[in-house]
């Protein structure tokens, strides 16, 4: 074994060499959504910036997708690092996993050159099977769509056979149907329909049961993980508060579903169903925080990896404040009504996306670092004082709030003067955009965005070093008595 | 003391969380066979395709208590009335339109999409079209060649998406469909294009406040 603190794959297992290969590919990833809405941001405040040649659509599209891909990376990447472990075996079919790791990048790669170089098609199929799909965070194009379902079925029997192989744990059981669910619901989004409204309904079936179900569900399994392996936390209780979480999410978010069916011409009885049930769906969310938060008291926050923790609880409240507070905001018809398709919707889609995920994602990428550089010391007390890590999740937190805060004051802004007062037309939509408040909003959003940017900077920097010149093994972890 | 409560037990959760899931799908998939049947083409709340050969107004309905789309007398798009199925060939035409040049990453369609420009809902009843008569040229001028044509004064322009004449024609039947489809009052309190066939020969244009309230207003 190689010397502590030396970046080292020997210290890694199988499935955890093929972890870090899909996290490095996510931390670039992360660095080109923020670069790609920075970019979209100025188009905001200076319209003519790069028009013709990076229009605001393509930015954006860009930005949302790299998004959705690095998340899903992030996810795929956990799990393999988990995985081994977790069911006491070796990945089943590691050498496929292996293959599929690089096809998929190379795909997606293709993907984003196609995006900025040919951007858009004419209006024939042909555009949607090669170009892009041009649906909202799904427009990668219908060849690499096929392309991401067969990735996912390796993915997903690589998952299923180590653990059959292996032992089914709670964790085990749970991420293995939850996968299922997840792939699944992909497929809901790969089809072509002229009726928009049945567009529509299928397409929230992808992003509405992906953020608000599976994929809640999938980071309540690597927060499980987290705190065995961050403070020792036995695993019984871990698994019985992961059912509990279970039951509260999918009983709220697959018929909180609704509350995306108050205007797409669905009938009516949705604002009932969609308002009551996506109502409850903050529930969960608060069982999380009080979980973590618990865990950690009980363990008087002594723990094996610092920031790691760290990031998990800002997990936890992340997910809480931003889809759990700025979700519930807007979820009732009786608001949504004015706040539907405005900076509203964008205010809490950054919290919500940021809090619940991007934080878990990081926090993994941390436990992994700590193995990686043959298990050092992360706990209190770094070699530098730490002042990196927490500086970079202090700055993208600061970034992350004011960007959110500025787009509901222009949120706000546009619900009452464009939506309640002026009825949504062109002319009510651009007094609306022109107001004072409105561009304050978002001249603060790009202010912050920069903020963000900054952090993000001195997290990769963080991540290439911590741990470093570290030459203490990791701190010993008092079990609990079982 | 660890067996003594039901509800810290591992297995009561576990089952608690396979039932609720199960349930819920369930319930979800029977919904989800009602509301495709409510909304398929040629129901109720999404009019058939060939709704573009007739005027479409947005009207105060007391009863729902927000406006409704109304279909009104023929009023046949370009001027010439389409069969079910060519009618339907040019709407699909204009959808994949829109999503061929990506209109959703600016705009948004029934509220979703982005905000970066206006939401296309109803812009087939916009004001800003000037009048009825003329809307069906404007919009195809506009969407052929959208960036020397503002509608703003913040300098926010949408981009030439090298849309031909026959895609522009297709994607404004596509918008006027969608116009028509009942969006449960979303926009609220939009206020429609007057569509009101000219008053029967007024003699003069002095006569004008006598014109004013005609049916189609609310
Ligand atoms: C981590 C979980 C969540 C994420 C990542 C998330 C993300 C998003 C995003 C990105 C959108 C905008 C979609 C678009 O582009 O049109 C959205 C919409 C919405 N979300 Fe969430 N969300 C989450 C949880 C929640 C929760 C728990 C609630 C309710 C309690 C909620 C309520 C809503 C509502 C009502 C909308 C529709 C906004 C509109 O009408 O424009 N979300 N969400
Ligand atoms: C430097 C930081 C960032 C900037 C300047 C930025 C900017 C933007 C802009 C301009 C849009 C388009 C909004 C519109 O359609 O009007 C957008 C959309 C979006 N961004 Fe960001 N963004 C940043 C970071 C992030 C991060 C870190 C996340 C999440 C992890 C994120 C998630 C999203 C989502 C989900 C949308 C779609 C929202 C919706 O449709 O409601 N962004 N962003
Ligand atoms: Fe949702």
């Amino acid at each position: 074994m190689a010397a502590l603190g030396m970046l080292d794959s020997a210290n890694l297992n199988g499935g955890q060499k093929l972890a870090v290969k899909y996290f490095t590919v996510a931390i670039a990833l992360f660095g080109a959504q923020i670069l790609f809405g920075l970019l979209a941001g100025l188009q905001y405040l200076y319209p003519d910036f790069l028009y013709g040649v990076l229009d605001f659509s393509v930015n954006r599209m860009v930005h949302i997708n790299a998004m959705v891909v690095w998340l899903l990376y992030g996810f795929i990447g956990a799990t393999y690092w988990l995985l081994e472990d977790e069911a006491q075996h070796p990945v089943v079919g590691l050498a496929l996993g292996n293959l599929i790791f690089w096809v998929l990048t190379l795909a997606v790669a293709v993907v984003v050159v196609v995006y900025l170089l040919i951007q858009i098609g004419p209006g024939e199929h042909s555009t949607i099977w090669l170009i892009n799909e041009g649906r909202e965070y799904i427009e990668a194009p219908r060849w690499a769509d096929i392309g991401i379902v067969v990735s996912v079925l390796v993915f997903f029997y690589n998952v299923a056979a180590t653990f059959a192989k292996g032992r089914y744990t709670g964790i085990g059981g749970v991420l293995t149907l939850d996968l299922i669910a997840l792939a699944g619901l992909y497929l809901a989004g790969v089809f072509y329909t002229p009726n928009i409204s049945v567009d529509q309904y299928w397409w929230w079936w992808v992003i509405h049961l992906w953020v608000e179900a599976t994929w809640e569900v999938l980071v309540g399994c690597l927060m499980a993980y987290a705190l065995i392996k961050t403070l020792g936390v036995r695993r019984k209780i871990v698994e019985t508060w992961l059912y509990i979480e279970v039951a509260l999410m999918f009983g709220s978010g697959i018929l909180g579903l609704g509350h995306h069916y108050f205007w797409i011409g669905t009938p009516e009885y949705w604002f009932t169903i969609g308002g009551f049930f996506s109502a409850l769906e903050p529930i969960p969310l608060v069982a999380m925080v009080v979980h973590s938060v618990f865990d950690a008291g009980a363990h008087k926050m002594k723990s094996t990896n610092h920031p790691a923790l760290a990031w998990i609880i800002a997990h936890a409240f992340g997910n809480f404040f931003g889809a759990g507070v700025w979700g519930f905001m807007h979820t009732l018809p009786q608001i949504n009504l004015y706040t539907h398709g405005t900076q509203w919707s964008a205010s809490h889609g950054h919290l919500a996306f940021f809090g619940a995920y991007v934080t878990i994602v990081i926090g993994f990428i941390y436990l992994a670092l700590q193995k990686w550089r043959g298990n050092v010391w992360m706990s209190g007390g770094l070699v530098d004082g730490g002042w990196k890590w927490k500086w970079s999740l202090a700055l993208l937190h600061i970034g992350m709030i004011g960007m959110t805060i500025g787009l509901l004051v222009a949120g706000y802004e546009q619900s009452q003067i464009e939506r309640a007062i002026e009825g949504s037309t062109w002319t009510g939509y651009f007094a609306a955009q022109a107001h004072q408040w409105f561009q304050q909003g978002i001249f603060w959003r790009q202010i912050f965005g920069w903020v963000f940017a900054a952090g993000f900077v001195l997290l990769v920097w963080d991540l290439m070093t911590i741990g470093k010149r570290e030459t203490r093994p990791i701190q010993a972890m008092q079990a609990e008595a079982a | 003391m660890t067996e003594a409560t039901w509800w810290a037990s591992e297995s009561f959760w576990r089952k608690t969380a396979i039932w609720v899931t199960a349930v819920s799908f369930v319930i979800l998939i029977f919904l989800t066979f009602d509301s495709l049947s409510q909304i398929s083409a040629g129901s109720k709340r999404v009019p058939a395709y060939s709704v573009i050969n007739h005027r479409i107004d947005y009207v105060f309905d007391e009863k729902r208590n927000f406006q409704v789309p109304v279909i009104g007398p023929e009023e046949p798009l370009f001027g010439k009335k389409l069969t079910e199925e060519e009618a339907a060939a040019l709407v699909s035409r204009g959808k994949v339109t829109t999503q061929a040049k990506n209109c959703m990453n600016c705009h948004t369609l029934l509220g979703n999409g982005a905000y970066f420009a206006p939401d296309l809902t109803k812009a087939w009843l916009d004001p800003s079209w000037g009048s009825k008569e003329a809307r069906e040229q404007l919009m195809v001028d506009f969407l052929k060649d959208p960036s020397d044509k503002l509608h703003n004064a913040i300098g926010r322009r949408m981009p030439n998406l090298g849309i031909t004449d026959d895609e522009a024609r297709a994607v404004v039947a596509f918008l006027k469909w969608m116009s028509a489809i009942d969006t449960n009052g979303f926009p609220y309190n939009f206020k429609p294009i007057d569509q009101s066939d000219p008053a029967p020969a007024a003699p003069t244009a002095t006569a004008a406040p006598g014109a004013i309230g005609s049916p189609a207003q609310n």
